[in-house]
């Protein structure tokens, strides 16, 4: 039996046209792109061109993009970066209690250094009230960080209306796209946008890549220290190649995110009309309408998110929790608690599906038959 | 084309390049993800980490795997200042080590730690007296370099090492990047608690690295998030990278097996052939350096001329260091090493690989004559 991919949200393969296009810079175009001879100097254009090309589809300056290792270094050079560079303005930071652990963790850590942290609730639909944010904003306020879509969920945020609310304060504003980019159309400059996240293997690039989007105006501390690459915010010889990468897995993309969304949303639908019309009981967590169409996160009444996620992969549906494991231990979904409260049932039952390349209306239909048998074969061996 | 720069950056080895492609096709999914394909991406990572251990005879547990040898550094700095100041704020390093480990440190001054620079002698390398004299009561880390990127210059990193171990207060990072595969380290025997490993510099791939890190030691993270790599650098695993770093420390330790002499040979080559032309002088010290790094200056040429002459023949050299080549002042690392302004401004690197033949060496050697020759007039 063919294991089925459901877990485009964790990672995503990568597209053979993305390795095709990394090959030469390790062959004939593997100089440092540092040095002044010929074999830098090509290195450096393939990088200027892909940055160019990758500014280009968020509407930013080259100059504004900085390449980091992947999501999580962006989003802490994002924060870090920015409270450190800035406690002379204030010292207090909002974001949400729904983010990513790489910001949350950044968050509690600036915590710890002196900084005040508002985490901000969302309702049960997972969004967060930009009247929330209104409020609380203070003259100290030197940081918004908001995610574009949760990962968990695929809850779309008010980004633009949080961008419009802070275009006359102070603090900047962040947000961590990895899950929006490459789906939804960013235009930095029109959403009042100051920093956003991106890493390219959610979006069929190669691992080990990512950006973080800095408007000119924005003050950064570096995280490292080293060489002036990267306009000495983020030092290291350039990951030339995975920039390459990241550059064509968003080519792959561009003017067609429509085109993916549609496709997405289809392969959605059908998963949630083939479990409906197998008469399973389910639940989808966040309101559907306002969900990004690759992820739906479903709870199973009477079920446990562990004994579904061993079935569903014995039986060749790779989904996941969507929330950190420890060591093969399941805790519960922050994201989950912080829509539902603690001690809801549909903290412990929620699966995460996640659609992307790896998949077909044929095997999504597949899948979601498999996902009813099994539920089905548990609520009767209950 | 003849690339003599394999200090900057290597061209990556086929098989490395191999491994990285099989590994992106055949093991795209998360380690993290708990479903069997996760789990299958998770037993390579072990895999990996288990092989990278073994060909630096240490543990599995105490392989991190990095982004490159900056963040290695940084890591390793950030990490051990932050986790174990309460135990005392003051750090040696030496006057010549990377900008990774040297600004890393300047700017933890800013969080008043106090850093000695140590002073290093003609020859490029500290005296192991100044280091022992300048461990104090608050020391809590040794930060010297095995191999210097712009000179070759090879520390005492066993002596080094050995006094670092009479203060069990205190760590002792090494620098690695450019002496792994090229000259021997013995990480446990010499008494090693952190290296720093770069793939670029060992034709693997860019952005790709590894820290070892001895059982035991904690490390403020750098970046803060999941809980991958024992919960020592948070984000997504990446899996081909690692695969293929790990397939290029092999490769580059069978060559150190079978080559050295070879390497060893090019070097003397190179260096007859430069002492035999009297406007340049050699500013790597005939003992006690790296076999692939020779660094000398042609007093009164611009380096970047010589550089561009040498292009125009396919031959491949550099200044300084290429992550600050783009700075016209002159060397950090040789004024250190006593070297006045004239020398340093006009010092010129060659580094070359186990792929470089005697056949290139000699013909950079009649190009670099030629050029100067050409030049004289030009200049002067
Ligand atoms: C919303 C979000 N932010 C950040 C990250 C971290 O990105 P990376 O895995 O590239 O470090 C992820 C994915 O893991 C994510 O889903
Ligand atoms: C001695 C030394 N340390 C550290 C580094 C940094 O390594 P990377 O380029 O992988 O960040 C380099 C190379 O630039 C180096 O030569």
């Amino acid at each position: 039996m063919e294991t089925i991919y459901l877990d485009h949200a964790a990672t995503t393969p990568i597209d053979p046209a993305v390795i095709e296009a990394m090959l030469p810079l390790m062959s004939d175009v593997f100089g440092n792109p540092s040095s002044v001879h010929s074999y830098g100097r090509k290195a450096r254009q393939s990088l200027d061109e892909a940055r160019r090309t990758i500014a280009q589809r968020i509407h930013a300056h080259e100059k504004e993009v900085t390449f980091t290792s992947g999501g999580t270094e962006a989003d802490n050079l994002a924060l870090i970066g920015t409270a450190l560079a800035n406690k002379d303005r204030g010292k207090h930071i909002i974001t949400t209690v729904q983010e990513h652990h790489a910001t949350l963790h950044t968050a509690e850590y600036l915590e710890r250094e002196g900084f005040e942290v508002t985490y901000l609730p969302v309702d049960e639909n997972g969004v967060i009230k930009v009247e929330d944010v209104r409020e609380a904003l203070t003259a100290e306020t030197i940081l918004v960080s908001v995610m574009y879509v949760n990962n968990e969920t695929g809850t779309i945020q008010p980004i633009q209306e949080i961008g419009d609310l802070l275009k006359e304060h102070q603090a900047y504003f962040h947000t961590d796209a990895v899950q929006a980019f490459g789906l939804l159309e960013i235009d930095v400059k029109k959403m009042g946008i100051d920093l956003l996240t991106a890493t390219a293997h959610k979006i069929n690039g190669p691992k080990g890549i990512g950006l973080l989007y800095a408007g000119k105006h924005v003050k950064l501390q570096p995280l490292a220290y080293g060489g002036e690459q990267e306009r000495k915010r983020r030092p290291g010889t350039e990951n030339v190649a995975n920039v390459v990468g990241f550059q064509k897995a968003v080519e792959l993309r561009t003017n067609k995110e429509a085109e993916y969304r549609n496709l997405y949303q289809a392969y959605k639908e059908l998963f949630i009309q083939t479990l409906q019309e197998e008469g399973i009981a389910f639940e989808v967590n966040g309101k559907l309408e306002n969900t990004i169409p690759s992820i739906i996160n479903i709870s199973f009444p009477h079920m446990n998110v562990e004994s579904l996620l061993v079935n569903f992969d014995l039986n060749g549906v790779a989904a996941s929790s969507g929330s950190a494991c420890t060591a093969g231990s399941i805790e519960p979904s922050h994201v989950l608690v912080a829509m539902y409260g603690a001690n809801n049932e549909r903290t412990k039952n929620a699966v995460r599906f996640s659609f992307g390349s790896a998949n077909t209306k044929e095997n999504v239909k597949e899948a979601a038959e498999r996902v009813a048998g099994i539920v089905k074969r548990m609520m009767k061996n209950r | 084309m003849i690339y003599l720069d394999n200090s900057a950056t290597t061209k990556p080895h086929p098989e490395v390049v191999k491994s990285f492609h099989h590994v992106s096709e055949r093991f795209f999914p998360n380690p993290s993800s708990i479903h069997q394909l996760g789990g299958e991406a998770e037993q390579l990572l072990i895999a990996a980490k288990g092989q990278a251990a073994e060909l630096l005879d240490v543990q599995q547990s105490e392989v991190i795997f990095t982004s490159g040898g900056t963040e290695g550094n940084n890591l390793a700095i950030k990490g051990i200042a932050l986790q174990y100041r309460q135990r005392g704020k003051h750090i040696i390093i030496s006057e010549v080590e990377h900008p990774s480990v040297y600004e890393a440190c300047q700017s933890l001054e800013e969080l008043g730690f106090e850093i000695t620079y140590l002073p290093v002698n003609q020859d490029g390398k500290v005296s192991i007296n100044d280091v022992e004299a300048s461990i104090r009561e608050d020391t809590i880390l040794i930060s010297i370099m095995h191999v210097n990127n712009e000179t070759g210059t090879i520390q005492p990193i066993e002596a080094i090492g050995s006094i670092a171990r009479r203060y069990p207060k205190l760590f002792f990072h090494v620098d690695a990047v450019q002496g792994f595969g090229k000259v021997p380290l013995q990480i446990q025997n010499w008494g090693i608690d952190l290296c720093t490993i770069s793939g670029h510099k060992l034709h693997g791939m860019k952005g790709t690295g590894l820290l070892y890190v001895r059982d035991g030691i904690k490390l403020f993270p750098l970046f803060h998030g999941g809980q991958q790599e024992n919960g020592k650098r948070a984000g997504t695993e990446n899996l081909p990278g690692i695969i293929s770093l790990v397939k290029a420390m092999r490769l580059i330790k069978e060559r150190e097996m079978s080559d050295s002499d070879k390497l060893q040979a090019l070097g003397q080559a190179l260096r007859c052939g430069l002492d035999k032309l009297h406007t340049v002088r050699i500013n790597t010290p005939q003992n006690g350096a790296a076999p692939h790094i020779m660094n000398f200056s042609v007093p009164g040429f611009k380096p970047e001329v010589i550089i561009h002459a040498l292009g125009e023949k396919d031959i491949f050299i550099s200044t300084k260091s290429a992550c600050s080549s783009k700075r016209m002042n002159g060397s950090r690392i040789l004024e250190a090493a006593g070297l006045s302004e004239v020398l340093s401004r006009s010092a010129l690197r060659v580094s070359m690989s186990y792929d470089t033949t005697i056949d290139e060496v000699n013909a950079f050697l009649r190009a670099i004559e030629t050029a100067i020759y050409q030049l004289k007039d030009v200049m002067r």
